[in-house]
């Protein structure tokens, strides 16, 4: 069949469903929205709509972005705008069901926003809520809005024109448009894809392996499984646009398997490619042949670095390798091959449907487009957002992302994953681009921006990273295996309260040993969070050393919990809760810690009612006279 | 064993290039890796045991002693560190009675500690089977894990004691 019949047919199929005389509900149920109760919210409603006898259409979407507002269930009643409504229950499905399908109450109370087109009274437009200003949808142009299962969805919403656009051109056009776009490698090198593409292109041998990287290993980072899960087809056109690029008729997708829904979600994908023509042996009749397999990856962070990707694809450790030779020229099986991550595939054809001067003028300097960011940790509305490169983090984390819960004080913005480093609030109005994290001594990395309060202490945090490097590390060159180990053990005597100060220089020189010297990206960046904490955090640092004090009050070793006997109201809330049986009291009466028995859990300062706040942290001199521990 | 996995050794016999795929097969199969089925791949792929062993150590997928009927996994990503990670895993191993790593002794759970879901929105985040558990803290936990005897066992027992401890890469080497 030919392009245009695939996109008529979706077309009408897309119209068809649009204009339903059935009312329409859309649940995010993506991995996202079903850790937040999705099945359960689809079962309701199931059972609301059998109970009332209403006849509806429900279809599970991807992610719109809005973590903090999971569930989210959109209901479309014919000729009606399309509501969405947040924190859905089971119960709250069954009520909006009854509500607005039986007894057309919109539920203003209920509902987050209005998609699309249409106004009703009381409910913020998409575009107005304060998490999508300034927010650019071009990599997650259609997750949440389209059915990820089907490729007529996709077809019908623009897909697959691009890619059609692209086979219009010879493959040196494609590489030039994809360079004049400025689009740099999403995964965290941020290296020009264009150029990337051309390297591999001119390189002798065949096969030419093209490989999606989608082995999203950070911490805090979930971009790639939003894409893979929200719109897989968005990735696999951008893979099929590079693949002509290149001249690669073969092509790998290495996914991590600890996201078994995005794998579901990319059989079912290609599966349709090749019932449509889009995929195989002379697709659309151009003479261009590609073929395509998921690799599930095993469980190893480093293998997100793409030489220890290609030896694990061959099956053996993944351990990277020196460059050169540069993986175009002997990648995969030796041969020519070229590595891009998912967020830079799904970016390829809104490129070439609207144009790389398009996509060129968002952003600023040399950083383009438009990059997604996963906001997690201590901020009020965590999810995924897609802005221009150049918005500044201040922008990113206040106006978005609605700062930081509970009235507590911004203390640092976590980027990069692991290998990435801290910024702190004097460099919060930093635009966001490639060049300029890495000169704040962070990294754009794959996304992640991982928020901390004042409760989050700086030490510890680069101990909790240290140690994540330390074991992930492969063990092939000696700066990364031995240098992690030997800071990690500093840091965790730093956070334990054996300390010297003299370890703050020896910290620096291991950290700079370990980043100039070793073989790959995870050891180069491995020691960043230590130095960027030392960098802005240093009094931390000294506090725990000099102090033997934690002041975020995280470090166990240096902290104790207290119940103050003026707050205590002897409610026995703490007493019950306690695991370790260690508070003493009586109704009423003033209780007490047992310090010796206390394990420092911190269930008591958890329960204690926020009316009172009677149990208090303790660090420093005033923590060592209650434990009754001599002053260093 | 040489029977039980010919079925799924046969389509790769000479593929050194699929070590990761078939270990993957075995380890749905049997559970976990016994240096018996170690053997069979080797002998299937013609390679050396020591490869393949090299290989299943190197990730943190594989595991080489059978472990509980339902594994739940904690969450010890960032997002989910900042948000009390280490306090819900503490309270699963109270309420298992077993060290992350570790499976009951009524072999019904083994618990391990992950990197990351990539549902950091919802931090911090547990795992039993295949059911993503968000927004955790101790109370929730305690729940989630007694509807989950409930429902499998009908009843909310505890079971006590460590047997074995899975081979596991540990998240946070500190505290």
């Amino acid at each position: 069949m030919k392009f245009e019949e695939l996109q008529k047919r979706a077309r009408e199929r897309w119209e068809a469903l649009q204009n339903s005389p059935k009312p329409r509900i859309l649940v995010g149920a993506a991995t996202c929205g079903r850790a937040a109760g999705a099945l359960a919210v689809i079962d309701a409603l199931h059972e609301a709509l059998d109970k009332h006898g209403v006849e509806a259409d429900i279809m599970q979407v991807g992610c719109i972005g809005f973590c903090y507002a999971e569930v989210l269930v959109d209901i479309i009643k014919p000729g009606r705008p399309r509501i969405c409504y947040q924190s859905v229950t089971p119960k709250i499905a069954a009520t909006l069901v009854e509500d607005y399908l039986v007894k057309d109450n919109p539920r203003p109370d209920l509902a987050l926003c209005v998609v699309g087109e249409g106004s009703v009274e009381g409910i913020l437009a998409f575009k107005d809520l304060p998490m999508m200003r300034g927010q650019v949808r071009v990599a997650g142009r259609n997750c949440g809005h389209i059915d990820p299962t089907d490729i007529d969805h996709y077809l019908a919403n623009g897909g697959y024109v691009g890619f059609v656009k692209a086979l219009g051109m010879t493959p040196q056009e494609v590489i030039e448009t994809t360079k004049r776009s400025g689009l740099r490698g999403r995964g965290g090198a941020g290296f020009p894809t264009g150029q990337k593409w051309e390297f591999c292109r001119n390189a002798t041998g065949t096969p030419k392996y093209l490989i999606c990287n989608a082995d999203e290993g950070d911490p805090g980072a979930f971009m790639d499984r939003s894409l893979l899960e929200g719109d897989p087809h968005s990735v696999l056109e951008g893979m099929l646009i590079g693949a002509y690029a290149i001249g690669s008729e073969e092509g790998y997708i290495y996914v991590r398997a600890e996201y078994p829904l995005a794998i579901e979600r990319l059989i079912r994908a290609i599966e349709q490619m090749e019932d449509y023509g889009l995929l195989g042996e002379n697709i659309l009749g151009s003479g261009f042949n590609f073929h395509l397999k998921i690799k599930e990856g095993a469980g190893a962070f480093v293998c997100g670095e793409e030489t220890a990707l290609m030896a694990s694809i061959e099956g053996k450790r993944g351990m990277p390798r020196s460059r050169p030779p540069f993986p175009a020229n002997a990648g995969l099986w030796g041969k020519p091959s070229n590595v891009n991550n998912v967020e830079t595939f799904a970016n390829v054809p809104e490129i070439f449907s609207k144009g790389a001067d398009w996509y060129a003028a968002y952003g600023q300097d040399r950083s383009k487009g438009t990059k997604t960011f996963a906001l997690a940790g201590k901020i009020n509305r965590t999810g995924l957002i897609e802005v221009p490169l150049g918005i500044t983090l201040r922008e990113v984390i206040f106006d978005i992302g609605g700062g930081i819960p509970d009235g507590k004080k911004f203390k640092a913005a976590q980027t990069g994953g692991p290998i990435g480093g801290c910024i702190p609030e004097s460099l919060l109005d930093l635009p966001i681009g490639f060049e300029s994290l890495t000169a704040a001594g962070a990294l754009m990395g794959s996304g992640g921006l991982v928020i901390m309060d004042e409760d989050t202490c700086m030490v510890d945090v680069a101990r909790y990273f240290l140690a994540f490097a330390q074991s992930e590390s492969c063990g092939k060159c000696v700066p990364c295996r031995v240098g992690t180990k030997q800071m990690l053990d500093i840091l965790v005597d730093i956070t334990q309260g054996r300390g010297r100060i003299e370890d703050l220089d020896l910290l620096k020189e291991l950290g700079e040993t370990v980043s100039s010297a070793s073989l790959c990206a995870l050891g180069g960046g491995a020691p960043n969070p230590v130095m960027s904490t030392l960098k802005h955090f240093y009094h931390e640092y000294e506090a725990h050393i000099l102090q033997k004090s934690c002041p975020a009050g995280v470090c166990k070793a240096l902290i104790s919990f207290y119940i103050n006997p003026e707050k205590c109201k002897g409610c026995l809330i703490c007493l019950r809760a306690c695991p370790a049986g260690a508070i003493t009291g009586v109704a009423k009466q003033v209780h007490v810690i047992n310090q010796e028995m206390c394990t420092k859990c911190g269930t008591c300062f958890d329960v204690c009612p926020t009316r009172f706040r009677a149990v208090e942290k303790r660090t420093g001199s005033v923590q060592r006279e209650l434990v009754g521990v001599e002053q260093p | 064993m040489k029977e039980e996995l010919a079925e799924i050794l046969a389509p790769y016999v000479g593929q050194r290039g699929a070590t990761i795929p078939v270990l993957q097969k075995v380890q749905a199969k049997l559970g976990y890796l016994p240096e018996e089925a170690l053997r069979e791949v080797a002998t299937a792929l013609r390679m050396p045991v020591s490869e393949v062993y090299g290989v299943a150590t190197f990730y943190a997928q594989f595991r080489f002693v059978p472990r509980g009927e339902r594994t739940i996994k904690v969450c010890l990503g960032t997002a989910c560190h900042v948000r009390g990670a280490q306090k819900v895993l503490e309270t699963v191993e109270t309420e298992l009675g077993t060290e992350a790593g570790g499976t009951t002794a009524d072999r019904r759970y083994s618990l391990e500690k992950v990197a990351c879901f990539g549902s950091c929105g919802l931090a911090p985040v547990m795992v039993i089977e295949k059911d993503v558990h968000g927004r955790m803290n101790a109370t929730k936990v305690k729940q989630v894990i007694k509807e989950d005897q409930q429902r499998n066992w009908g009843d909310g027992a505890h079971p006590k004691e460590v047997t074995a401890k899975a081979a596991t890469t540990p998240v946070d080497g500190g505290q």
